[in-house]
């Protein structure tokens, strides 16, 4: 289990982001972080991952106080993040990216296998740089990748869907689905998106630095489209 | 040869113990072995210290190796090498240079290599430079590079030094024919007080001629780097240069990347940027469980493409 308790955060360039969260993430479940714009998810998938530090408040992992540390010592420990914005670096490969990931040199039927799930083909992508010459969809996608490559036990997703076309979202959907039948593995997806809403265990709404509604996806969905939020989708598909 | 240049050999060149076919091998200014193949003549210079490499048309994914070792302090090494490339000759040249001191005494390497590319022919040449060695005498490898393609030749450039080369003065000239093309991928990488200067330039004398001129560097501790670069666009043609550098410490790099055209048909860009590793890669890799300093040490060997 993955808890936050009673967890704030300040930043020298806003206050108060984050005003006193608790959650709980479990093994076995999809969990969805959802809500408006700017109202603190990815903060919390930053203090999740150790990007962030809490002001106060702790954060426990089965059992451990994870609080103060570093980000890599939290990925030894089965924290993995895909970052919303994808990270470009010149001269580093896919392939090297992956294995990375991996923690070793990843055979290319392994690298087939997982880029296959973001849609793309790995012989056409594993000796290509993870630069600007990428479109910024092949990038996102490319991020997703190495997370998923990652033996990871809590998996953060940052608005998967950003940046991903149709055909793709689909196959990450898929992904999404054999991952969250693992027991040993918990996800958390910070989404706006209704189809990603759709096969949530657990849903999280945060506004304004607090969870402002959590439950099942049946006790929350039905609150979600009685306040409204539908209404203020300009595309008609997003939550908020 | 001695133990050192085993040893330098290892890192410039990967040797194993043998090299296949042609090879001249230069240990402390002088040639101390060297052997020709079916296509690949190597002719000792009479007049000034050095060789001629005649390569044949008949060449055809052939390896020539040109290595310089130079294994203690007080050495002086001074060297003119001529590559002579016969039409449709196909070649990789691998050459590079390492300086070893161990004394207050420094020593330099000073390779003048001059390029004599035919219509039609491609060379691949790979330079890698080291300094290694206990002595505080100073390790200096200064290159001189000049090349002139004929029409359609294609020459591709890769030159690596990572580390122990306390100055270096980097010069390369081209003169490119019809449809020629020149590729130069130069990463260097300098530490504590080193210095290292790169000097291009490259004319664009014949229609469709082109050259891409990409060069990585990494400036740490408090060394300096400077780079220039100029290109002529001179008929029909297409130029590129880019400049990338990674600072940390105390590091400075200096980029000043310039474009010339005679001709209204010249297509000419350059690019150049200098920067610390951004934060957010660092950070990107640490999510992926490296630690902060390994983090850093894959991006500058992604970067430089070590």
């Amino acid at each position: 289990m993955l808890s936050l308790v009673d967890v704030k955060l300040d930043l020298p360039e806003k206050e108060n982001l984050i005003k006193g969260v608790s959650l709980d993430i479990a093994p076995g479940k999809l969990t969805v972080i959802t809500g408006p714009n700017g109202g603190g998810k990815t903060s919390i998938a930053k203090l999740i991952a150790g990007i962030f530090v809490p002001t106060s408040g702790k954060i426990i992992l089965d059992g451990e106080d994870i609080t103060q540390m570093s980000v890599t010592e939290r990925a030894k420990k089965g924290i993995a993040y895909a970052f919303q914005s994808p990270v470009s670096f010149k001269g580093v490969t896919v392939r090297k990216l992956m294995s990375i990931s991996a923690g070793a040199d990843m055979p290319e039927m392994k690298m087939c296998r997982i880029l296959e799930k973001v849609g793309l083909c790995a012989r056409d992508y594993m000796d290509r740089d993870m630069d600007s010459r990428l479109s910024g969809g092949e990038m996102k996608r490319i991020e997703i990748a190495t997370v998923l490559a990652r033996p990871a036990r809590y998996i953060l997703f940052d608005e998967p869907e950003a940046g991903i076309d149709l055909w793709s979202f689909a196959s990450l959907i898929d992904a999404f689905e054999v991952l969250k039948k693992e027991e040993d593995r918990a996800l958390l997806i910070i989404s706006h998106q209704e189809r990603i809403l759709d096969i949530a265990d657990d849903i999280i709404v945060i506004n304004d630095g607090i969870v402002t509604q959590k439950g099942t996806r049946d006790e929350v969905m039905p609150t979600l489209a009685k306040s409204g939020a539908r209404a203020y989708c300009p595309r008609g598909k997003e939550m908020f | 040869m001695n133990k050192i240049t085993e040893e330098i050999l290892k890192e410039i060149t990967d040797w194993d113990g043998i090299f296949d076919g042609a090879y001249s091998l230069r240990e402390d200014g002088e040639c101390i072995s060297f052997r020709n193949s079916e296509n690949i003549r190597i002719v000792r210079k009479e007049d000034m210290p050095g060789i001629d490499i005649y390569i044949s048309a008949a060449a055809s994914a052939e390896t020539v190796y040109i290595p310089a070792c130079v294994t203690k302090s007080d050495v002086r090494d001074k060297v003119y090498n001529d590559f002579h490339v016969q039409s449709g000759a196909d070649v990789v040249i691998v050459a590079g240079c390492g300086v070893h001191t161990d004394s207050e005494e420094g020593s330099s390497h000073n390779g003048i290599h001059r390029f004599f590319l035919e219509e039609g022919s491609h060379v691949v040449y790979k330079e890698k430079h080291i300094g290694i060695g206990q002595g505080t005498g100073k390790r200096v490898i200064d290159p001189v590079t000049y090349a002139e393609l004929g029409d359609g030749a294609v020459l591709e450039m890769e030159t690596l030094q990572l580390h122990g080369v306390d100055t270096t003065v980097r010069e390369t000239k081209a003169k490119l024919a019809g449809n020629a093309r020149l590729i130069i991928h130069e990463s260097i990488m300098t530490s504590g007080t080193e210095t290292a200067k790169t000097d291009f330039e490259v004319d664009l004398d014949g229609e469709d001629s082109s050259v891409d001129l990409i060069s990585r560097s990494v400036a740490k501790g408090d060394s300096r780097q400077e780079y220039r670069s100029v290109i002529n666009g001179n008929v029909r043609c297409k130029g590129h240069s880019e400049c990338d550098a990674i600072l940390s410490d105390n590091g400075q790099v200096i980029a000043m990347p310039a474009l010339s055209a005679t001709s209204t048909d010249a297509d000419l860009i350059h690019e150049a940027a200098i920067g610390k590793i951004a934060g957010e890669q660092i950070m990107k890799l640490m999510t992926l469980g490296l630690t902060e300093e390994e983090a850093e040490e894959e991006i500058i060997a992604g970067f430089l493409g070590a």
